[in-house]
């Protein structure tokens, strides 16, 4: 085990964690909305700033924990405070410390009451999201995992629109009973490891039986399912996307999402072998269903936020769908494909949010051919739009590709099952483009619009770099990764021979 | 081959149309400004490809790399014979339409000119682009990019029927675009892993012991994939297309759109399947087959159509065919003729469609049926649509006799008299449905005897651009040599 870690640093992943709760401890001293807004502007830049220490500081060529922490913190129980970052790991957590600065951009208007607690919900939020990605034991992995719901359903449940409360709830409820098997499963394996250990490196390739494999691997999978969510486990995935504010939706979206996602390569791959072995198939099943059913459903919507929700569901399951064929280019897909998902959907939720401080409506029919009057922001939402279609040129094409090339490789039939969500993704999005920025013949009047002001601009512009940049030359970030896929399916293949 | 060499020169070539679109915009507000603006970018990418000749003619390859996205997966341009072909008629065509579609445009007080302007250099951007590409990835990006930046000329009048013909369009071009072109592109990288072109068009990239049901898959995919080329069952965005101001259907929709379709499909035969694995696989001479329903069901279709544009973009969907079918017998002589006649095409149906469009903005008129005897008032106009009409036929002097000589000395090589019979009744079916357009003109008698009070020949900005677009598809017919050295190219 010792040679999964490094020491020998100053704690920059326990500060990374906590600075954001630090700051959130500041906001009761401060006066004024303007002070509290650029105070949690500045903490959640200066994290972003430090994270670009863990890109410089990384070394791509191994697989073990890099920048790890490990304290015993409640020894009788083999209880400890381990942190630590991979390659499956790193590009989560810069995406978090990125997005979460624009989050406070973009609520700077659209949140006018209560901003002192707003602006401590996000800071919360960004605390508890680093520690579920940096987490390498399981109690703490799981209470940071926890911690994140309570901040969240504040989001929706105070500043989020008219049926926040039943959004709220049932965003709740569901996560929460997603979760309620998730520390039976830690039990389990804590049980059944050889030296009774919480570490999740400890715990992964340990020759667990076949059953108590597929056990575990389901409550995993319950509560990751959930949590990406996978068809048919979405259902609160629109109601809480629609209510939640802008800011809401884009951690929601961007981050919270890719936990399931994360979850699966982080425990099930190396722990549950055999549980991924026997219920894959299924899984990739599950995922294709989600892909279409997505697909369909965003096509049928006339609620910009509804429509960008179902869009997640379909790129979601092309997450999924990577992450279960088990082979390179699948896994690498996968991983890649979760980070354009929080750009780009991200992104859109910020363009759709910028439309509702508008017009204060989602509906597409109230906002159509605005391309006019808007021409910046129907600019930045096409090649947003375009992205999220994986349109050459753009991330997620790559990402896309990727996981088309590893579905392929599992079977051409699984691979050409996957291709009418592609086209899907293609109608509804350009259906949305069309509709927003041409509209038809009898368009509202938008005259009254403004286009973007430069908080606004400044807000898209990273993300929009970003598109470009992964579209034309991801291999920096492909690079980050390509080591610790590697050792992730030896794992697994490690796994299934005993 | 010698190996490639770099020149920058091609990114100058595919990156001054982009310039141009982005130039158009920032001078909006000023039109003389803007389609200055419009002609120095098309002044510019057909100087840079024609400085590129020289070298290629020579014997070289050409190449620029980007960047690169995966192993064997980047963005990479080339130059070689097969691209500079559709790479000069484009770019060139495209300084004859810049004046085109002024005189076209002002003359009809078309709204949102400088998005139109600004469009037309993006879909040019697009098709100098596919010309230049040197892999599938590049290819389907640039295929892509024209895709969306000609759906706002093709919606551009913003009507109900814009509307419509906009949403059919990009409905058949994404769907089979990614229904159908990507899954064969992940396909051709999981069996090849790469999507670089050959250099060569004999040995494609896929390794002899690719399954024959994997290839022959890929191919069907991706020939039916690239819907730009017409070829039925995917033909139908084409006649929707032509809702579009007539410069769009002129250069877009003669020219750089379908020909990149065309383009695409035939350099995916030659370069990613190549000539030896085709014929191994028996992928050619069903393919011909395949093509002449095409060839002729659409020149059936163009017979019944009373719409000049109708009845050009029919025939436009036949003609196109001619390039695949030439490239699918396998002979070099059917290679020859099959792209040559993307330049003996473009030439010709480009001269077409400005006739249509001239006869709409000096009369007002869309449908064959109401032009008898208007010859007589715009002689020079269908002076230059008889011309253009020989050329469709096949008639020397003209250049489409030359893709005709060479398709059928191609069908007669690779023994297919059917393909022959095919060929000759298609010259048939253009007779039947070019003769009569010409012949009522100059020779019918309106209904109405005042019914051409006033309507003269189009503004000379309108008129010039036709008149020597069909004096270039004599030139053609009369000096093939130019075109057919540089086709040679293709074979070493």
């Amino acid at each position: 085990m010792s040679v999964l870690w490094m020491h020998g640093h100053w704690p920059i992943l326990s500060v990374l964690i906590f600075l954001p709760l630090a700051g959130a401890f500041v906001l009761p001293l401060l006066r004024g909305d303007g002070q509290v807004k650029l105070w949690t502007l500045a903490v959640t830049l200066i994290t972003a700033l430090l994270s670009i220490l863990l890109y410089t500081g990384f070394d791509a060529s191994t697989a073990s924990f890099q920048f790890a922490e490990n304290l015993p913190w409640i020894p009788p129980l083999k209880i400890n405070y381990a942190l630590g970052v991979d390659g499956i790991s790193l590009l989560l957590i810069l995406l978090t410390t990125f997005l979460t600065p624009l989050c406070v951009l973009c609520s700077w208007r659209a949140i006018g009451s209560r901003v002192k607690e707003f602006m401590a919900c996000i800071l919360i939020m960004e605390t508890s999201m680093l520690g579920v990605f940096m987490a390498l034991d399981f109690v703490l992995f799981y209470i940071f995992w926890e911690a994140m719901l309570i901040p969240m359903f504040l989001l929706i449940g105070i500043w989020g629109g008219p049926r926040k409360i039943y959004a709220s709830v049932k965003f709740f409820l569901y996560t929460l009973a997603g979760s309620v098997l998730l520390p039976v499963a830690v039990i389990a394996l804590y049980l059944h490891s050889p030296g009774q250990t919480f570490s999740i490196p400890a715990l992964m390739s340990q020759p667990y039986s076949a059953t108590l494999q597929c056990w575990v691997f389901l409550a995993f999978f319950v509560a990751f399912a959930i949590k990406v969510p996978m068809f048919p486990f979405h259902t609160w995935l629109p109601a809480a996307h629609v209510e939640a504010p802008t800011a809401g939706s884009v951690l929601l979206a961007s981050v919270l999402l890719k936990m399931g996602a994360y979850g699966f390569l982080r425990f099930c791959l190396p722990m549950t072998p055999l549980g991924v072995a026997a219920f894959g198939p299924y899984v990739l099943a599950l995922s294709i269903a989600g892909i279409v059913y997505g697909g369909f459903t965003a096509l049928a919507q006339s609620d910009m936020k509804r429509l960008v929700a179902y869009s997640s569901v379909a790129h979601m399951g092309f997450v999924t769908l990577g992450i279960f064929v088990l082979n390179v280019s699948g896994l690498e897909g996968a991983i890649l494909q979760m980070i354009n998902h929080g750009i780009t959907t991200g992104a859109l939720f910020l363009c759709v949010g910028m439309i509702y401080e508008r017009t204060h409506s989602r509906e597409l029919a109230k906002a159509t051919g605005i391309g006019k009057i808007m021409p910046i922001y129907v600019t930045g939402l096409t090649v947003f739009g375009l992205s999220s279609l994986a349109f050459p040129g753009t991330n997620s094409f790559v990402g896309e590709f990727l996981v088309l090339v590893g579905g392929f490789r599992y079977s051409s039939i699984l691979g050409l099952l996957a291709i009418p969500g592609v086209v899907l993704s293609a109608a509804y999005m350009y259906r949305m483009l069309q509709r927003i920025i041409w509209g038809g013949t009898d368009n509202p009047d938008t005259s009254y619009l403004r286009d973007l002001n430069w908080r606004e601009i400044l807000t898209l512009a990273p993300l929009l770099a970003l598109v470009i940049w992964i579209g034309f030359a991801p291999a920096p970030f492909m690079n980050l990764i390509h080591v610790s896929v590697q050792r992730l399916l030896e794992q697994f293949q490690a796994g299934l021979v005993i | 081959m010698s190996s490639p060499v770099e020149t920058p020169l091609l990114l100058l070539a595919v990156l001054a149309p982009l310039a141009g679109a982005i130039m158009v915009m920032l001078s909006g507000r000023r039109p003389n400004l803007r389609e200055s603006c419009s002609f120095i970018a098309a002044a510019v990418t057909f100087g840079t490809v024609v400085s590129l000749v020289k070298p290629v003619l020579a014997g070289q390859k050409l190449a620029c790399h980007i960047c690169t996205l995966l192993p064997g997966v980047s963005v990479t341009l080339r130059a070689d014979a097969f691209s500079m072909v559709f790479a000069l008629v484009a770019s060139f065509l495209w300084i004859v339409t810049v004046f085109y579609s002024m005189g076209y445009m002002r003359s009809l007080h078309e709204h949102a000119q400088t998005r139109f302007n600004a469009c037309f250099a993006l879909a040019l951007f697009g098709a100098v682009g596919c010309a230049f590409a040197d892999n599938l990835f590049t290819l389907y990006l640039f295929y892509e990019i024209v895709s969306v930046s000609t759906y706002p000329l093709v919606a551009h009048h913003q009507d109900a029927e814009g509307y419509e013909g906009g949403r059919k369009y990009l409905t058949y071009l994404t769907a089979t675009a990614k229904g159908l072109v990507l899954p064969a592109i992940v396909l051709t990288y999981v069996v090849c892993g790469t999507l670089d072109f050959s250099d060569n068009i004999r040995t494609g990239i896929f390794p002899s012991d690719a399954g024959r049901l994997l290839v022959t898959v890929t191919y069907a995919f991706l020939i039916l994939g690239f819907a730009k080329n017409g070829l039925m069952p995917f033909h139908n965005w084409l006649p929707g297309a032509m809702v579009a101001p007539t410069p769009v259907s002129a250069l877009l929709h003669a020219v750089a759109v379908v020909k990149v379709g065309v383009f695409s499909t035939t350099r995916v035969m030659l370069f990613v399947f190549g000539v030896d694995k085709m014929a191994a696989f028996n992928l050619g001479i069903p393919t011909a087959y395949f093509v002449s329903f095409t060839i002729l069901a659409a020149s059936l279709i163009a017979l019944s159509k009373d719409n000049l544009k109708a009845r050009l973009a029919y025939s436009t969907v036949s003609q196109l065919s001619y390039v695949i079918l030439g490239v699918a017998l396998l002979t070099p002589a059917g290679i020859e003729g099959g792209i040559v006649h993307i330049a003996n095409h473009a030439f010709s149906k480009i001269t077409l469609f400005f006739c249509a469009g001239a006869i709409y903005v000096a009369s007002h008129r869309k449908n064959i049926s109401d032009m008898k005897g208007l010859g007589r008032v715009m002689p020079w106009t269908f002076a230059a649509f008889a011309v253009a009409s020989l050329g469709m036929i096949g008639v020397p002097p003209v250049g489409g006799f030359v893709s005709k000589w060479f398709l059928l000395i191609g069908a007669i090589d690779a023994r297919q008299i059917g393909i022959v019979v095919v060929l000759l009744v298609s010259t048939m079916l253009n007779i039947a449905y070019f003769a009569p357009v010409v012949y009522s003109a100059f020779f019918g008698k309106p209904d109405d005897g005042h019914a051409y009070d006033g309507v003269k020949e189009a503004a000379p900005a309108v008129l010039a651009p036709l008149l020597i677009t069909a004096a270039l598809s004599v030139a053609v017919g009369v000096y093939p040599d130019f075109f057919i050295n540089l086709i040679k190219g293709v074979f070493t």
